[in-house]
């Protein structure tokens, strides 16, 4: 009977740690996977319009525009004035081509055709600055775009 | 030589290590979430005298001015109701019965002033140019909306499921096996056939025209 009864000890035994590394490890091979880092550092006021017909884009073939007002610590240097924004830097309205094209360099070879223009528009600019923007794309022959929008609708909101 | 066992390795701080770097990724992940409306442009053409004729019942004018009001065939409209105005629009099927023209699969009202038929019918949006970002978004997303419903009709009846679902399965790479991916592809096109998209925008008027 002894035998059972010296097993019985008043303490609680102490959980053991030993997986806490897997554990750790899983969740950072899963944030490893999901995570993209950020490669442009936004300029501009960047406010999307809502919408829910929408579409997937696809990240590997896409160049992107962002267009709005100068970020509010930007603004005593630029002026509260609409301005493009392309890679990291603001860019005029004659030198999206050049921007453009450099831009498209940059993604792989056998995707440059199939090149689309995600357009990041803040949704208080005024539509002739998109048709400015388009016009040049336009000349470019790059006529693939999507105006990325956040998830919602006007309507119901 | 004496041959020492190697000492083992302190393990203990690997969980630290590892947490380190969790929290590093934990705090630069952004979880993509790009989406939105994919828009073909025209290509760019040399002016040309020759006019591409469109019937006046077959065009649909949106028009938004600069105070972001919205003037559908020359009536005021609210941005709640364009959406069943396109729809009834694009499912009018106006032509008579035995034309070439007809349209089959119409629901409308067959009302001869609107719409031929969905091919014929083109909706083309008019803008200020200080019409806001956000009213422009929310009328194309309407009519892509009216473009979407009528496709989902057609897709229900035909095949038995959403044109918008399978499309989004599609996408997110839901569909396996080439095989099945190219019957989608095809079924797809079918829809689109019934119900082309054919939004036209205005070439932005110059200054002082």
């Amino acid at each position: 009977m002894s035998k059972f009864t010296k097993k019985k000890s008043s303490e609680l035994p102490a959980i053991s740690t030993a997986s806490l590394p897997d554990i750790v490890f899983m969740l950072l091979f899963f944030f490893m996977v999901v995570t993209v880092l950020r490669d442009d550092n936004l300029l501009v006021q960047n406010k999307l319009p809502k919408a829910d017909q929408v579409e997937k884009l696809k990240k590997d073939r896409s160049v992107y525009i962002y267009a709005g007002k100068p970020s509010s610590r930007y603004q005593d240097k630029f002026g509260s004035e609409p301005k493009i924004q392309i890679g990291d830097k603001y860019t005029d309205l004659s030198n999206i081509k050049f921007a453009l094209t450099e831009a498209r360099q940059k993604l792989l070879p056998e995707l440059q055709d199939y090149v689309m223009v995600a357009l990041k528009v803040d949704e208080k600019t005024n539509t002739g600055m998109v048709t400015d923007i388009k016009q040049e794309l336009r000349d470019l022959n790059m006529l693939k775009i999507i105006y990325i929008t956040s998830p919602g609708n006007e309507i119901t909101e | 030589m004496a041959r020492r066992a190697t000492p083992e390795v302190n393990a203990g701080s690997m969980a630290d290590i590892a947490f380190l770097l969790l929290i590093f990724f934990l705090v630069t992940t952004t979880i993509e979430k790009d989406k939105g409306i994919a828009r073909q442009l025209p290509p760019k053409e040399p002016p040309t005298d020759e006019q591409v004729k469109i019937k006046e019942k077959n065009l649909f004018i949106v028009n938004v001015n600069r105070e972001d009001q919205l003037l559908v065939e020359e009536k005021l409209m609210e941005l709640k109701d364009l959406r069943q105005a396109a729809i009834d629009f694009l499912d009018n099927g106006g032509a008579s019965s035995g034309t070439a023209e007809y349209c089959d699969y119409c629901k409308g009202k067959r009302n001869p002033e609107s719409s031929d038929n969905p091919d014929k019918a083109v909706i083309s949006v008019q803008n200020d140019r200080l019409t806001s970002y956000k009213m422009y978004i929310a009328v194309q997303n309407e009519l892509v909306a009216a473009y979407n419903f009528l496709r989902d009709r057609e897709s229900q009846r035909l095949y038995g499921w959403k044109f918008t679902e399978k499309t989004k399965d599609l996408d997110e790479g839901k569909i396996k096996g080439e095989v099945a991916k190219e019957a989608l592809q095809q079924k797809l096109e079918t829809i689109q056939k019934l119900f082309p998209q054919k939004l036209s925008e205005a070439e932005p008027k110059k200054t002082g025209q």
